[in-house]
């Protein structure tokens, strides 16, 4: 199955952390699911965007695929090369070709080193660029292409705003040449004004570079905007991947369906017409997920039959993938939204078992 | 008349051995009943000081000025003493936090909290008080408010605990609601719940409500008025559909253009706004956009620029406006400000005979992550 331009498949991916109670013996009580099986591939070249909420396992998914957390179980192969199996001197070769670019500029970024150091250890660390000169002059190139300019070099990472220190961020994970590029919550933590920037900078690289983004957000309208796929996660499984485009006009999952209807379009006119499905509740504990579709215990279509106890598998329609028994009747209209009462789960052995209480103010789950 | 009627308002903080920081510089508004006034603009604009001088809730410090009017239903809210100021704050004026966790209590039971306001305000006890309480919770959809009352902070979900917090704030039905930001430590499926409880309690009590907020998209959907502000000053008033059709100030022309849209096709370039928002300049020395501004004239330097008033009640500050299209198509005014804001271009030297500034030395508020 795997194609020349295939950079990265992931297949049945699984992150589990055991969650350990106890003063002297640490016992195993149970496992929190981060990421449960999870079958991905992204194409050289291409941007790949992850989406969903808090507590989703996005961001532990994309720090598995670079080998940063152990999997629990499942294949990463990048570029041909198994990397879960690999040993750790090959696998620190391999990092030089595979890159991160964290949320926070600020916390990711050694207050103590200046902007030469930081991006000189990833050279000297994988003997790049020979001499200092050589460095200095990979170094030189990289800040022209991420657009700060050369007196930033003898710098502090406190004296740069925001936005410029996601560039130096970036700058850190441009400079070794990588071929992919994990960026977690790139421009979250940037204004408005600077998230644009940031944004174009990063679509900019790609052009010039033929870099390979795996982008990592909850903000979907960032992600569909510089993503070619798009794949939407929920309580550690992906629910949805369509091309950016059919996301947002086709949705499938219902999921995927409230996603949308509840990001905030600045259009008043767009704002009064649309269709707002309210998803009841909160984000279930990945503790303890519920039995069969994950998503059934807030879903507005969900069924008596299947959808509390046979776990959907993606399956493709038309271009997308979706993980719902029902995808075609709900997209057909012939099943129709109804109220969900809230659900309060808890994860297994805090607090009471996981027990149904009815909402009877909930403001509507659909409207 | 209007409910609330801030005029002029300024805030200074002065340190000894600092530069003095003018967080708010003059900044009109008004909120009629009823209404839903959005007060938009990045950190560092001074919208959330704005509030929270308004609500007397800066903490008194050496240094710290508050001048300029902030009129509630005929009482000046900055000159009254602390005692009148609190009876009114939570009865009449009751304000909802950005994060619920550290506005929360952590070690007493929601039920005490909101039973607090209650017998500060309504003189309600015991029984009746923890009835109340269970209502008002119930009302904001958080469900088995019975057991909910004797749960602490920790044990809600983020959503509950900002449900809890509006329970709180309209536990005395309020005339005025002031919302800081209340969405925005949030996910997207809880904020659409959020939003959609607070059109609802409008809708039904008929409060008006002030919304802070740095998100275009929301006060799309919520807003009645329109208050964008720049370096500590209204910039821009406008209607909802007016402000997003036909944005004149560039600073808002340039926050639309920044916001990647859900709606948008793929592959269309983002026009963001070059600089960073500590390129300010002082508004006594010209218009605080002038740096990062790509409609500037010489006009613009020297004295701030006056709030031209137009004939349909918006207002904007700026000598150079965005010209109005002929044809009322956002996309025209997005065409007006040309793409020269490259990624590649440096920040922070966005004023051409300036020398390169040190980011860290500015004068502006220094932080500009959202947190």
């Amino acid at each position: 199955m795997t194609g020349e331009n295939t950079l990265v498949e992931v297949r049945d991916l699984k992150v589990h952390f055991p969650i350990k109670r106890g003063v002297l013996f640490d016992r195993t009580v149970g496992h929190v699911k981060a990421v449960d099986g999870v079958d991905l591939r992204i194409t050289r070249g291409r941007t790949y965007g992850l989406v969903g909420e808090s507590g989703c396992g996005k961001s532990t998914l994309g720090r598995a695929l670079l080998q940063l957390t152990p999997p629990t179980s499942g294949e990463v192969s990048f570029d041909g090369v198994e990397l879960t199996t690999l040993a750790p001197n090959k696998l620190r070769a391999m990092r030089r070709r595979m890159q991160m670019i964290f949320q926070d500029p600020m916390s990711s970024l050694d207050p103590r080193q200046n902007v030469e150091s930081i991006l000189t250890e990833g050279l000297q660390a994988h003997g790049i660029g020979g001499d200092r000169d050589g460095r200095r002059k990979i170094i030189a190139e990289t800040l022209d292409q991420v657009g700060l300019p050369r007196w930033a070099l003898s710098r502090y990472p406190h004296e740069f705003s925001g936005g410029q220190r996601q560039r130096i961020g970036i700058a850190r994970a441009l400079v070794l040449g990588p071929e992919l590029i994990v960026a977690d919550e790139p421009v979250s933590a940037l204004d408005v004004s600077i998230q644009a920037q940031v944004v174009n900078l990063l679509d900019e690289l790609q052009d010039n570079l033929g870099l390979t983004y795996l982008v990592i957000a909850h903000d979907l309208a960032v992600v569909r905007h510089i993503s070619d796929t798009v794949g939407v996660m929920y309580l550690g499984a992906l629910v949805e991947e369509a091309p950016s485009d059919r996301l947002y006009t086709e949705p499938l999952h219902p999921y995927t369906r409230a996603l949308m209807s509840a990001v905030p379009v600045p259009d008043p006119d767009v704002e009064d017409r649309r269709e707002r499905i309210l998803i009841a509740g909160d984000l279930p504990s990945p503790a303890n997920p519920p039995s069969g579709c994950r998503f059934h215990t807030r879903c507005p279509w969900a069924q008596p039959t299947r959808c509390a106890d046979e776990r959907p598998q993606l399956r493709e329609i038309g271009d997308s993938r979706v993980a719902c028994h029902w995808a075609e009747q709900i997209a057909s209209g012939e099943l129709r939204p109804h109220k969900v009462s809230v659900q309060i789960t808890r994860p297994a052995g805090e607090g009471e078992e996981p027990s149904v209480v009815s909402a009877p103010t909930e403001p509507g789950s659909f409207v | 008349m209007a409910l609330l009627d801030v005029e002029d308002l300024s805030v200074t903080f002065a340190r000894r051995g600092q530069r003095t920081v003018r967080a708010v510089d003059g900044v009109s508004f008004s909120v009629d009943a009823g209404e839903v006034v959005g007060l938009v603009g990045e950190s560092g604009c001074g919208k959330s000081v704005t509030s929270l001088a308004i609500m007397g809730l800066l903490p008194k410090q050496p240094g710290l000025q508050v001048a300029g009017k902030a009129v509630f239903d005929g009482t000046d809210l900055l000159q009254i003493d602390e005692r009148s100021r609190r009876d009114i704050r939570g009865r009449d004026v009751a304000m909802i936090f950005q994060d619920p966790l550290s506005s929360l209590n952590p070690v007493v039971p929601i039920g005490l909290q909101v039973t607090e306001v209650l017998t500060r305000h309504r003189g309600m006890r015991g029984e009746a008080a923890s009835k109340e309480a269970a209502q008002l919770l119930d009302r904001v959809g958080i469900p088995d408010p019975k057991r909910r009352l004797k749960e602490y902070p920790h044990q809600l979900s983020g959503g509950m605990r900002q449900r809890a917090l509006i329970a709180m704030a309209v536990a005395c039905q309020p005339r005025l609601l002031i919302a800081d930001e209340p969405t925005t430590a949030l996910d997207v499926t809880i904020q659409a719940q959020i939003l959609e409880l607070l059109k609802d309690l409008v809708r039904d009590s008929g409060t008006a409500l002030v919304m802070i907020t740095h998100d275009l998209g929301v006060v799309a959907g919520m807003c009645d008025t329109i208050n964008v502000l720049y370096g500590g000053r209204v910039v821009e008033t406008a209607r909802r559909r007016p402000l997003f059709r036909q944005p004149r100030h560039p600073y808002t022309v340039g926050l639309l253009g920044s916001v990647p849209r859900l709606d948008a096709g793929r592959g269309e370039r983002l026009n963001p706004i070059p600089g960073s928002v500590r390129d300010l300049l002082p508004w006594p020395d010209g218009c605080a956009f002038a740096p990062r501004c790509d409609r500037r004239v010489d006009a613009c330097l020297g004295e701030p620029p006056e709030l031209v008033l137009t004939h349909d009640g918006r207002s904007y500050r700026c000598v150079n406006p965005a010209p109005l299209p002929g044809l009322t198509s956002g996309d025209e005014v997005r065409a007006a400000v040309p793409g020269q804001a490259t990624p590649g271009s440096v920040p922070a030297q966005a004023v051409p005979d300036e020398p390169p500034a040190v980011p860290g030395l500015a004068a502006a508020p220094s932080e500009e992550e959202t947190p």
